[in-house]
């Protein structure tokens, strides 16, 4: 069985034939080549697949590409705009929030989401925001200064 | 991880989704959020030959409130639940816990009726409406009816529901107990599932415990109340020396969980500790 979805992903519509069991992140990986959204766990644990499903963080190796239907995805690389960087990919830039940078893509996204309703997090809810994704380099310390880097000049803009 | 082949049906509406249900008898499963669902077909213990999605129904979303019940939709998320102004006012317990169920990120799509339905031993809902002394709204083709959450709970990711029938909402009353209500909860560090969890909802009337309802998540295969506690405390003052009598035996016959992060004995104590945490802020 083959099902039409269409997705709108990074602002431009996409409509394809899918098999009900395809993961969204295959989908954005394999069929989109968009390959900044990154598998890790493949278990909803490690947070590296994470995108913004219409405003809010979701990991998507735990969602099927056809209960996204009709909605609007943002992945890493719709993040920057005109080829100046999105200020939480400047904050981890600034603040060495990353070293390996494979959990990066989803702590960018799911930061994203947190600074959608919190503009001005403390350090408290930013570590709290960012739960649900492991990083196994940094620990976490310059993460949080990055989020924090990103509030603060969005909040300044 | 790839799930197996599946189709796929999208229900716009309650009746739809019945019908199906009857349509494919054994052969379907329900998908809202999916975040129980979808992790047990890539790991293949669960091979649908179909996918009702339930997702798009309107009127299995939104949380309101009548006189008596605060009625929850089967499609809310967990982030719907912990936003909520009536969940706070009169379950405070609810709040608490489902700000603590997975992360950001899981409670954003996952959805109580499918966590009920789902009925993890270390999940958080169960045991909570346990506690809030809820009712299960579930409808088939003939109609709809109500179950205890007492009665609805039946053993390790076993309920009461039948193939052909849907959660539509659940009921929570609004009670004294209710109202003063707490859950504390020993979360595994990777998966966030509790190892022990406890839901307190306590009833004190003239300086008296009149109603106390406690149960546990994560301890047994079948979330429970502990009537050893809650009879303890019933009838006597709400105090450190009643609590610390309570709690010195919880869990009594009761055949308690074991893996490698907590043995028996362990998760036992686990659970006595967190009794008297969950008590202690109510008193």
């Amino acid at each position: 069985m083959q099902v039409e979805v269409s997705l709108t992903v990074n602002g431009k519509l996409y409509k394809q034939n899918v098999e009900p069991r395809m993961l969204l992140v295959q989908f954005l990986r394999d069929e989109l080549r968009l390959t900044g959204t990154h598998i890790g766990c493949d278990t909803s644990s490690c947070g590296a697949c994470t995108v913004l499903l219409d405003g809010k963080a979701l990991k998507s190796c735990t969602m099927l590409a056809v209960q996204a239907n009709g909605k609007s995805v943002k992945t890493i690389e719709g993040m920057a705009e005109n080829g100046a960087l999105h200020p939480l990919q400047e904050g981890f830039h600034q603040e060495h929030g990353l070293q390996c940078g494979f959990c990066t893509p989803g702590m960018i996204m799911t930061a994203a989401d947190l600074l959608s309703h919190n503009p001005s997090p403390n350090e408290h809810e930013i570590r709290e925001a960012l739960e649900g994704n492991f990083c196994r380099c940094t620990g976490y310390h310059n993460i949080v200064k990055s989020v924090q880097y990103a509030a603060n000049k969005m909040q300044a803009s | 991880m790839v799930p197996y082949k599946v189709s796929y049906h999208k229900a716009n509406s309650v009746a739809e989704a019945i019908e199906l249900l009857n349509k494919y008898e054994d052969e379907c499963k329900i998908i809202a959020g999916g975040h129980s669902l979808v992790p047990m077909m890539k790991l293949r213990l669960a091979e649908p030959e179909n996918l009702i999605d339930i997702s798009g129904i309107e009127e299995l979303s939104g949380i309101t409130e009548t006189e008596n019940f605060i009625i929850i939709g089967a499609c809310a998320t967990h982030a719907d639940i912990g936003r909520s102004d009536i969940i706070k006012k009169h379950a405070p317990m609810l709040e608490q816990a489902t700000n603590k169920v997975g992360d950001v990120q899981v409670r954003n799509f996952g959805t109580i009726g499918g966590n009920i339905a789902h009925a993890d031993p270390a999940a958080d809902w169960p045991t909570l409406l346990l506690a809030a002394n809820a009712k299960i709204i579930i409808q088939n083709a003939e109609g709809t009816r109500e179950v205890d959450a007492d009665d609805f709970f039946q053993g390790l990711f076993s309920t009461d529901m039948e193939e052909n029938e849907l959660i539509t909402a659940i009921y929570i009353p609004k009670s004294a107990a209710n109202r003063n209500s707490v859950y504390r909860k020993f979360p595994q560090p990777a998966s966030r599932f509790a190892l022990v969890g406890c839901a307190a909802a306590i009833e004190v009337r003239n300086g008296k415990v009149a109603n106390a309802r406690v149960a546990f998540a994560g301890v047994s295969a079948t979330p429970f109340r502990d009537s050893g506690i809650e009879k303890a405390l019933e009838g006597r003052n709400f105090n450190a020396e009643s609590i610390e009598a309570a709690t010195s035996n919880v869990a009594n016959g009761v055949s308690v969980m074991q893996d490698h992060f907590a043995n028996e004995k362990y998760r036992r104590h686990l659970a006595g500790v967190f009794a008297k945490k969950a008590l202690t802020d109510l008193a």
